[in-house]
């Protein structure tokens, strides 16, 4: 029997109806705790709600104090979409215009095209003080934040040049959803996951053409753009999963977040036909190992203490398990788990200069956890966070496709699927 | 993904069957729709309160007199006075200390002034051994300017009965002004929060102080250490009066903190805590439960030996009624429960009302029935059960802990 998601006597998606204003949801947001002035979930979600369903007149612009973390519904009980109620208010309601430097944070893409082909120009640039006291007063953005570093070759350069043909060589294939901070900040990243991917006997692809996932358009109010880009995806992904046959596999969370649950929920982008098979490359490595079809096999010399955040976004799927399985796989890996708290930098948020009290606030307890840790360093699986941690504690931060590629024996492990499919066509 | 043992429901009866297995070794995960009603704990655990309309002193003795489909009748009394006392040193491990024993209850006193029999209380809390009288008689009830969860004429009005005099009085504090800006958020959970960050307390000890010249004890609503129990030990040890907690409206600060020493402590041992996530589908061959689909991990199944429904009861959905029928929602199970809908209710409000002793259908070994038949892996235990009015008996806690612990005794043979 299915258990039935939405009740029968529901007039919205997001379940407002059902909450009962047991207030769980106000102990769970990062934000209230450090910030007086954001109302909270529950005020700001199903209570504001009912107001502003009666007059749009009771819309109260403090909502775009909201992290959306959507911690509120993990901890909700009864299903509400706190964060979904939320961010749609902001969506239809809000009367605030994006500023220069709102457009600026939300184009990660056509930013990053720029920035990474003046990389040399720009990196530097942007790391001096006197830039940062200047992007401070004229834009806002927080002085203290250090943007992350433009890599002069893109990732997707890279692909064409070096990587694409020998993709053929593999039976099975999957398509990358890189993203904007692997395609123009880190691509090591994406070299890691196709070492990885190849190991395991898959080719990987890049979309035909992908665009930006748009969280950042959707927080900072660029909803049409975002919807835009949203439908360009889902059209590309259909080609690659419907078509060819391959599903989609990427290394950040709130990229893969958004594509599976905000285009439908806040965009109103139906996903239907792709979203079981886009998903983390965690995710789809960790099937393949639990069901036996592909065996990992680690360098005996690896050895390393690694603390785990749980991003947010994370925390929504529910996913940090196949991440955090995979890496205590590694059998020179002490692990340790840090207790899941937000970060505070939720994407763009945390650049601007009036969050970044709140930002860094929301964030101490667990730079305070990672400070007392021990570790070598930091796993997790947003970029964002990544940023977040490396700027306000003593340790980096890796992700953990490119820990798998550090300890990986490649050999070894392409081995043991080779000498099979041997046996198998003999 | 294979677990030895899969729990549905992370609540206080979850937990408990969690934590048990996870010491003996197994491997467990705990999959939860939310967080539970942990959050909404009075600090106390009743084991029976009332039986027929008379108050209980000697709950181990009263249960002799429930019916025989009463859970504590079920587990058997020869399990009961053992189980009883397990419990609370499965809690004590996690970090939760009690008064109180299951063959005496004792009494504390409620937001609402009067003095309620039970059998564990959370040592935030002070017992009484005397239900009719209060050992002071000079009292003085304190409360935060602003904090509305806290209903001080109520305490006031419930002494009054005692022969006590008591006086209200508020304390204003600049550490709280921010929180006060938001009268919606001026809660037990945020009072207790700034509390927990340290300085503020000896500020707010020196005022309590002063103002309680000339009274014996002072009451205060329970907003102390939310994330450190030490907030609670210091600020009994400075305050020159003794110090009474009341519970406040929930969030309840107790709650919350027990609630993270019962997941953290399942979680320590190896378990895996599964939160905000749904039992979509359960796959049954040969009468036994193979995995369950749920809605974070899709294709991703979960796999188990044996499975435990801890789902609670109306409230959490455990189980559910509509206008014209009654089912539990995850696997279908049978219900013991009424099919006609008029006997569902009595119309006198007051009265015991037949729903509320509706749950899962199990066999004598806990064991789920559907379709009349037991499934041979999936256990019942908790609310979900049913068989008990444990809003008038005072027995809801009891009977989570108590049916938990039996059914893991009976997973584990």
């Amino acid at each position: 029997m299915k258990k039935e998601i939405f009740e029968p006597f529901n007039i919205s998606d997001n379940n407002f109806e059902q909450c009962v204003k047991c207030t769980i949801c106000t102990v769970y947001c990062p934000v209230l705790e450090v910030n007086p002035d954001y109302p909270g979930p529950k005020q700001s979600g199903p209570d504001g709600e009912r107001l502003r369903l009666k007059d749009p007149g009771f819309y109260d612009e403090a909502l775009k104090l909201c992290l959306n973390c959507k911690r509120c519904e993990v901890a909700c009980p009864h299903g509400v979409k706190i964060g979904d109620i939320i961010q749609m208010a902001r969506i239809k309601h809000s009367k605030k215009k994006p500023k220069f430097r709102d457009m600026i944070l939300a184009n990660t893409d056509i930013v990053g095209s720029m920035a990474s082909t003046f990389a040399p120009l720009v990196n530097p640039m942007v790391a001096l003080k006197p830039v940062r006291r200047i992007m401070d007063g004229v834009l806002k953005i927080d002085h203290h934040r250090i943007f992350p570093k433009y890599a002069g070759m893109r990732f997707e350069t890279w692909y064409r040049r070096y990587a694409a043909k020998k993709q053929m060589d593999f039976k099975k294939h999957v398509s990358y959803f890189h993203g904007c901070y692997v395609n123009y900040n880190f691509p090591q990243q994406g070299k890691d996951l196709i070492k990885i991917m190849n190991a395991a006997g898959y080719g990987v692809h890049l979309l035909e053409k992908e665009k930006c996932c748009g969280v950042a358009l959707i927080s900072n109010g660029l909803i049409k753009q975002a919807t835009k880009q949203a439908r360009h995806n889902v059209e590309a992904f259909k080609k690659s999963i419907i078509d060819k046959k391959m599903p989609v596999i990427s290394t950040s969370s709130t990229c893969i977040f958004t594509i599976r649950d905000e285009y439908p929920h806040l965009l109103g982008v139906e996903n239907n036909e792709i979203r079981d098979e886009s998903e983390l490359a965690t995710r789809f490595l960790f099937r393949l190992v639990d069901s036996g079809k592909l065996k990992l096999v680690f360098k005996k010399n690896y050895k390393k203490r690694i603390a785990y955040h749980t991003p947010c976004h994370m925390e929504k799927l529910g996913w940090s398990i196949y991440s955090t399985s995979l890496l205590r796989m590694i059998p020179g890996v002490d692990f340790v788990s840090l207790e899941s708290r937000c970060c505070g930098i939720a994407g763009t948020y945390g650049f601007k200069k009036e969050n970044y009290e709140t930002s860094q606030g929301v964030g101490k307890p667990l730079f305070d956890q990672i400070d007392s840790s021990d570790v070598d360093f930091v796993a997790t699986d947003c970029e964002t966070c990544k940023w977040q941690i490396e700027m306000s504690t003593s340790r980096s931060v890796q992700h953990p496709i490119s820990i798998l590629a550090e300890a990986l024996d490649v050999e070894a492990t392409m081995k043991l699927w080779q000498n099979e499919s041997a046996e198998i066509s003999l | 993904m294979k677990f030895d043992n899969i729990i549905i429901g992370g609540g206080l009866s979850g937990l408990t069957c969690g934590i048990k297995l996870a010491e003996q070794g197994r491997k467990c995960a705990i999959v939860s729709s939310g967080q539970s009603a942990i959050h909404f704990f009075s600090g106390s655990f009743d084991l029976l309160g009332q039986v027929n309309g008379e108050e209980v002193s000697h709950p181990i003795e009263a249960i002799k007199n429930l019916a025989d489909t009463h859970p504590y009748q079920r587990v058997g009394i020869e399990n009961i006075g053992r189980l009883a006392e397990e419990a609370p040193q499965l809690l004590n491990r996690a970090g939760l200390k009690f008064c109180g024993k299951a063959d005496q209850n004792h009494f504390v006193l409620t937001p609402m002034g009067v003095m309620k029999p039970s059998w564990l209380t959370l040592d935030d809390f002070t017992c009484f051994d005397q239900k009719h009288s209060f050992p002071w008689k000079k009292v003085l009830i304190l409360n935060f300017s602003g904090f509305l969860d806290f209903h001080t004429l109520f305490v006031k009005d419930g002494l009054k009965k005692f022969e006590v005099d008591s006086q209200i009085k508020n304390i204003a504090m600049k550490a709280f002004e921010a929180i006060r800006k938001n009268p919606s958020e001026m809660r037990s959970t945020n009072i207790a929060k700034v509390f927990d960050k340290g300085d503020v307390l000896d500020e707010f000890v020196k005022k309590a102080n002063l103002l309680s010249e000339g009274f014996e004890v002072i009451i205060l609503p329970s907003v102390f250490g939310l994330f450190n129990k030490k907030v609670v030990d210091e600020l009994k040890a400075k305050v020159n009066k003794p110090v009474v907690l009341v519970p406040a409206i929930p969030p309840s600060v107790p709650g919350i903190r027990s609630q993270m020493l019962l997941s953290r402590r399942f979680q320590e041992l190896g378990g895996t805590f599964f939160m905000g996530d749904n039992v979509e589908e359960g796959y049954f061959e040969n009468n036994r439960l193979m995995d369950i689909r749920t809605n974070n991990h899709g294709d991703i199944k979960l796999e188990a030996d044996a499975f435990i429904l801890a789902s609670g009861s109306f409230y959490s959905k455990g189980i559910v009624a509509t206008h014209d029928k009654l089912y539990e929602p995850i696997f279908g199970l049978d219900i013991d429960g009424d099919t006609d809908r008029s006997q569902w209710l009595d119309e006198k409000f007051f009265k015991d009302q037949p729903y509320m002793h509706f749950g899962v259908k199990a066999d004598s070994n806990f064991r789920a029935l559907m379709k009349g038949q037991a499934i041979e892996n999936l256990y019942v235990a908790g609310s979900v059960l049913g068989g008990a009015n444990a809003l008038k008996e005072g027995s809801g806690a009891g009977i989570s802990l108590l049916t938990s612990l039996h059914v893991v005794e009976q997973i584990l043979k």
